[in-house]
């Protein structure tokens, strides 16, 4: 509820905020436009207490519309160094088993009523798009009245997701402004470029709580997306270090036996 | 019973030896092969890649043969059941990482290694026949890295299988016939994926063996070139063994060695540090699965693919451009014999020889380049650059060898100990 109270308020605050373009233009136009597109999640993969934060993200706001099909609970548990009693009472859903696969409740044929696409499965998000593009979309929500959400987003334009995390973000608004470029023939074309935010809703979160919420929650989904990854690379300072000793011994070797090699 | 003390331990010592030679020829085997072989003494660290290349392929193999106990080759299963290895097997992630790590790093190998035979000659006679049969081997493995690369049925293996596969539609006449059969339906479809599962795990790695020992038992017989590009056999010793030789075993079997660790080295650092390397060894889109209706952004095939890739696409008429691609592929079998340099190797070459083989190298580089990225103007011009670079180092190869001034070269291996 208090979600559509927000959303209420940003479209409220729509109008009078256009209202303002016109004396906002000049300063705008020397303004460094943010540069959302080389934000980096910057999260860490063994970090423990980060992917348990988002392990709870994850299942108290995304999982009730996207799965994680090929992650089980048990194995998530166990991987995060989180007790059985934690499991049962924070993460797993009721009617699940610990061993069942992470898959929402949604409905595919609902999700796709609802929001005109089903909400797609999370389990290799972090691999097919990278953990700064997840970082980027959950962090580029802005108004946006002409969309059925009310929001669009900068990462993935015409988004069918609604901004699920507003009340902790709150809503943005993007500042805009017009560029217009001259084309081969001499035409001028007119293009709408993001410049910055501005957050006339705050959420229950600050600006560094949001983006530490939102790190946490993409670090989970770059475990969910390779289990293996900090074990990978905690295994391989270990082998490195045998093939140097490994290398360093073969070298010796040849040296002793080219010895008599004139 | 009837022994004396003194034969019985050496009978017991000889026993089995003597025993199994007599039934296989193990021990006249070795002494061929290896400490009977005699190698030039003076190779360099471009001599690795051979047994680096054996190494991978047999890394490969062990590899795929874990990897086929748990994958499953139909539409319906494939693009799960590999991340069911990368989750639950045990250790399954680590078997499947070497795999596609060592699809890229063979390449890799086996690039050094055609370099290093252009560099030095050891193309030309009397080794012309081992040339070729390297040259099958590379054309065989890049049927068997196309159809491995389709098995985990990302939508990138999806698309690129299209790409590829309509080449041969291509053919004048037989060519929409020809596509047709090869998928085994109208599109890239199951049938598709089950054949190139069982083209990819016996048909085409049982060929590359067989050609494997083809080239070794080549290599054998007019033995190996070295750096100085001169026939070691000229110069044979008192003991009848070339006075530059040194056998194979124990010489270069502890120095290949060294470079097996540092293969390894750069090999496992991949593995566990960089597994996609930065999606070019697994790429993005390919951890989506295989659909009809979602073409990539991007197509493009693997990295040692691209510039072959890159010529296809710098040719407006796609029919052409196929052409062109197989041309660029024909033309490495006929290098013994454009060659007409006096002097086989590089360093006594003259310099239009060097001024080409650079421009070949930055040419195969950077073509490698430009088919990773999308096709633009700008990019078309240069792909036409670099690719007229290309055929220029084989098609003018006959006339700059003939007309440049060589140095002689020595009469010894240049070695320094």
């Amino acid at each position: 509820m208090r979600k559509f109270a927000l959303l209420a308020t940003a479209f409220a605050l729509l109008p009078l905020a256009q209202a303002q373009e016109p004396a906002a233009a000049a300063p705008a136009e020397e303004a460094v436009a943010i540069d959302w597109a080389h934000w980096q999640a910057g999260n860490e993969i063994g970090n423990t207490a980060s992917l348990q934060r988002g392990a709870r993200n994850f299942m108290g706001y995304c999982a009730g519309c996207h799965s994680l099909k090929y992650n089980r609970y048990s194995r998530v548990a166990e991987d995060l160094k989180i007790n059985d009693g934690q499991l049962s009472e924070y993460l797993l859903p009721a009617g699940s088993r610990k061993a069942d696969y992470i898959i929402t409740s949604l409905a595919y044929e609902d999700g796709e009523a609802w929001f005109g696409k089903a909400p797609p499965d999370l389990s290799l998000i972090t691999r097919s798009k990278g953990s700064d593009y997840v970082y980027q979309f959950l962090k580029t929500f802005y108004a946006d009245p002409a969309t059925p959400t009310g929001v669009n987003n900068l990462a993935l334009p015409g988004t069918a997701m609604p901004h699920v995390l507003s009340d902790l973000q709150g809503v943005q608004r993007g500042v805009f402004r017009t560029v217009e470029s001259k084309g081969a023939s001499g035409e001028i074309t007119r293009s709408e470029e993001f410049v910055n935010f501005d957050n006339p809703v705050p959420g229950q979160l600050t600006a560094a709580q949001y983006d530490e919420f939102v790190r946490d929650t993409v670090n989970f989904l770059d475990y969910a997306g390779e289990p293996y990854k900090a074990k990978r690379i905690d295994l391989g300072i270990w082998v490195t270090l045998f093939l140097l000793v490994f290398t360093g011994l073969a070298y010796l070797l040849k040296k002793e036996y080219w010895r008599d090699v004139k | 019973m009837a022994a004396t003390p003194d034969s019985v331990p050496a009978a017991k010592k000889g026993g089995f030896r003597v025993w199994l030679n007599k039934r296989l020829p193990v021990d006249e085997f070795v002494e061929s092969q290896l400490t009977g072989y005699y190698a030039p003494k003076n190779f360099n660290i471009w001599y690795f890649f051979g047994a680096l290349s054996l190494m991978v392929f047999v890394l490969q193999i062990v590899s795929g043969i874990f990897l086929t106990m748990h994958y499953k080759p139909s539409e319906a299963e494939a693009f799960n059941s590999v991340e069911y290895i990368m989750r639950e097997v045990e250790w399954g992630w680590l078997i499947r990482y070497m795999h596609s790590t060592g699809a890229s790093f063979f390449f890799i190998v086996i690039y050094l290694h055609m370099f290093r035979a252009m560099m030095y000659g050891s193309y030309r006679g009397p080794r012309e026949l081992l040339w070729i049969f390297g040259m099958v081997i590379y054309l065989a493995l890049m049927a068997e890295a196309f159809m491995g690369y389709v098995l985990p049925w990302g939508n990138m293996s999806y698309w690129g299988a299209q790409v590829i596969v309509n080449l041969f539609g291509t053919i004048p006449v037989i060519g929409p016939g020809l596509v047709e059969w090869i998928r085994g339906d109208y599109g890239i479809a199951d049938s598709t994926l089950n054949r190139f599962f069982a083209l990819h795990v016996i048909a085409v790695p049982f060929a590359i063996a067989l050609l494997i020992a083809l080239h070794l038992v080549a290599l054998r017989q007019t033995g190996s070139n070295n750096p100085d590009g001169i026939e070691i056999k000229a110069k044979i010793g008192a003991d009848g063994k070339p006075i530059d030789g040194i056998p194979f075993h124990p010489y270069y079997t502890v120095k290949d060695l060294v470079g097996v660790g540092v293969f390894l080295l750069f090999f496992c650092g991949v593995i566990f540090f960089v597994p996609t390397f930065g999606g070019l060894f697994l790429e993005k889109p390919n951890f989506e699965p295989a659909n009809a209706l979602s073409t990539p952004a991007h197509i493009a095939p693997v990295w040692y693919f691209t510039a072959y890739y890159a010529m296809l696409r710098a040719v407006p008429d796609q029919q052409m451009g196929a052409l062109l691609m197989l041309c660029s592929l024909v033309v490495f079998f006929f290098l013994p014999w454009l060659d007409r340099s006096p002097v086989k190797s590089i360093r006594y070459k003259g310099i239009l020889s060097k001024i080409f083989l650079t421009l070949f190298v930055i040419s195969f580089i950077g073509l490698s380049y430009l088919g990773l990225m999308p096709a633009e103007p700008i990019y078309v011009v240069f792909t036409r650059i670099f690719t007229v670079l290309y055929f220029a180092f084989f098609l003018l190869m006959p006339w700059y060898t003939s007309v440049e001034k060589c140095k002689p070269a020595p009469e010894r291996v240049t070695y320094h100990a």
